[in-house]
């Protein structure tokens, strides 16, 4: 299992776990990223930027910070 | 009253269909939380008047930023006869339904109808709206809401809203979804399109930097050619060519006089000056219209583009990084480029950010540093003839001081900034009719809303010289203005008007004889010491009275700061 963060762009995934509070667990589900989710990683910036990811047709920007606490698994 | 509410995902459509059905413009663009503000309107049902109500776009019942908390709120109180129009992205079934299922737990009646109908099938994606229809026991209606296509069927179905009465346990929600989707939708695998290689390659920092740069400098130059242009072969010879001779021959008609005065002003050499003479049918007119006018449609016909396309919540992320160092993320750029339009959509624009904080380190950093593409084209119109340099140093200046401050108040205000946390729109072409219609309405509220505060502008320049406040304020203040910034004392005139309006404020520095450096320095004092009257009756309502106070202080200090230390720097190379 590794942080979001460390996933490398191109790279497919499923979320295993987040660590962070309801509010931020809410958020992140309202976008479909939940515990059991696919996602995709298209791109993450330099000096601890955004990370973006495909969840579905969608494409979500997510804060570096926030990145870190999601939890996924390589696929 | 009857009431239909649209409710659905941010960017799905909501706005455009809203214009559709109510026949109000409100204006819709291609990155979420466009609509800030719920908006209200009318339509036809049979022979019924009914309220329609386009609703900010919210992701779930459980509100989480403030836009999202006035949807679900207006979605409490929808009232006995009120039917929700659930308006959902057919390319994005999966998390719209999301929202879908949670509304269908309100027991109120709906209709579902999925926009953006046309690219499901440029997708590759096969949705069976019918068996949707019967799974939710609900109206489902395709449409597309850019062209037009399904609007008369969905206003034909309304009257049939049904309450559903599907039920599903609410942890299994994700699993409910999923067994709909996998369902009623096939996904067909396909090649990526073009644009789609484009978005990818437009976030990717190697590639995205370089391309966010070569975008930015491209645009600006086609807004200065554009606007350039249309003066240089439409607007003035129209005003040299036709306007001239009417006006001289009206201002010999009327004679000298107070009536001369404000309605022509005052001849420059025996002849009329439009920027100059400071009359109501000659500078109230060319100023607005043949100086300001062009650039404000290149401006937001540029803009409108860039925004359709989808392509500024890219440019938020590319820049994220740096503006956090600034207390803001990088979606704040959304209100920065919306204020070089005009300050007033982009004070309004700051909502898309989620605390006060950072509303307030982005409004105050706009209001200070981002000068309006009014006040921009006469800072064209003025300081050009001087060449490129100077222009280059008003707007670098400008840069740093915009820079400066957000380092600065992020020091040293509390509160926190949150992380980047948004969805981003796939790129769209933009439709050229929603696109013409964008900037027709921007361009309209232009005129509408500018025009007239110049004139009065004009008008209020010629009392205060009759009266000779200018002369008086001008001894007054004369060791601030020539003490500290090393213009003449006349230039309380320009300082004065700036209140109400930049771009006059600018053209009143032309009588002045200024030298390149203090024209250099007064247009980046006007653009600093406070916002136009327009953007102050805003920014009092978006931040309170408190907070706005505190802006003006930030922004009178930061004006006299570096005015000073622009002429210090001039004085001494």
């Amino acid at each position: 299992m590794i942080s979001l963060s460390d996933l490398k762009a191109g790279e497919d995934a499923v979320v295993a776990s987040i660590k962070g509070g309801r509010g931020m667990i809410r958020k992140l589900e309202s976008l479909g990223i939940r515990p059991g989710g696919r996602l995709k990683k298209i791109s993450s910036q330099l000096m601890g930027g955004p990370v973006v990811v495909q969840v579905g047709n969608t494409q979500v920007a997510i804060g570096f910070g926030m990145a870190r606490r999601i939890l996924v698994k390589k696929i | 009253m009857k009431r239909v509410l649209l409710v659905g995902n941010p960017n799905v459509g909501k706005s455009v269909i809203f214009t559709r059905l109510a026949g109000i413009y409100v204006v819709a663009s291609n990155y979420p939380g466009t609509t800030v503000e719920f908006t209200k309107g009318y339509m036809h049902l049979g022979d019924e008047r009914v309220e329609i109500i386009d609703v900010p776009g919210t992701y779930s019942l459980e509100p989480t930023s403030k836009a999202e908390e006035v949807a679900v709120e207006m979605i409490k109180d929808i009232g006995e006869e009120g039917v929700i129009v659930n308006v959902v992205d057919a390319t994005n079934l999966e998390r719209n339904l999301n929202l879908t299922l949670q509304l269908i737990k309100k027991r109120v009646p709906m209709v579902i109808i999925l926009n953006i109908w046309d690219e499901t099938r440029h997708i590759g994606i096969d949705i069976d709206h019918k068996r949707l229809a019967k799974i939710l026991g609900i109206p489902v209606v395709p449409t597309c809401g850019i062209t037009g296509e399904g609007i008369k069927e969905l206003v034909r179905r309304i009257p049939e809203a049904e309450t559903s009465n599907y039920d599903y346990e609410e942890g299994e929600r994700w699993h409910e979804i999923g067994n709909i989707t996998s369902e009623i939708q096939r996904v067909r695998h396909r090649h990526h399109t073009f644009l789609e290689k484009l978005a990818d390659a437009s976030i990717h920092p190697a590639t995205g930097i370089p391309m966010a740069i070569l975008i930015i400098a491209f645009a600006f130059l086609i807004i200065r050619t554009i606007g350039e242009t249309l003066i240089s072969h439409l607007f003035d010879p129209i005003f040299n060519n036709l306007w001239t001779p009417i006006v001289s021959s009206l201002s010999k008609i009327i004679g000298p006089g107070l009536l001369h005065d404000i309605l022509i002003g005052e001849l420059i050499e025996g002849e009329i000056d439009y920027v100059e003479s400071l009359g109501l049918l000659t500078t109230g007119l060319y100023v607005p219209l043949a100086m300001v006018l062009p650039y404000v449609f290149s401006f937001y016909l540029i803009l409108s583009f860039i925004e359709d396309a989808g392509y500024l919540p890219r440019l938020g992320v590319l820049v994220d990084t740096v503006m956090h160092r600034l207390g803001i993320h990088g979606l704040a750029i959304i209100p920065m480029f919306l204020g070089l339009g005009c300050n007033v959509p982009g004070a309004l624009a700051t909502r898309i950010l989620e605390t006060e904080r950072e509303r307030f380190i982005a409004a105050t950093m706009m209001a200070i540093a981002v000068p309006c593409m009014a006040q921009i084209a006469m800072i064209f119109g003025l300081v050009g003839p001087h060449g490129t340099r100077p222009i280059f140093y008003v707007f670098f200046t400008l840069f740093i001081v915009w820079v400066l401050l957000g380092i600065v108040m992020n020091r040293f205000i509390s509160g926190e900034s949150p992380e980047i946390f948004v969805e981003i729109p796939p790129y769209r072409i933009p439709h050229p009719m929603a696109l013409f219609t964008k900037v027709r309405v921007r361009v309209v509220s232009f005129l509408t809303e500018a025009v007239p505060w110049v004139l009065i502008g004009v008008v209020i320049v010629n009392i205060l010289y009759v009266t000779r406040i200018i002369s008086f304020l001008g001894r007054v203040l004369a060791p601030i203005i020539t003490g500290l910034l090393g213009l003449p004392s006349e230039a309380v005139a320009a300082l004065i008007i700036g209140f109400l309006r930049k771009d006059v404020a600018v053209g009143m520095l032309s009588p002045l004889d200024l030298t390149t450096e203090q024209l250099v320095t007064a247009s980046i004092v006007l653009t600093m010491y406070f916002p136009c009257v327009a953007t102050f009756t805003v920014l009092l309502k978006e931040l309170g009275l408190k907070d706005m106070a505190r802006a003006a202080l930030i922004m009178i200090i930061t004006a006299l700061t570096i005015g000073t230390l622009l002429h210090l720097i001039f004085t001494i190379f």
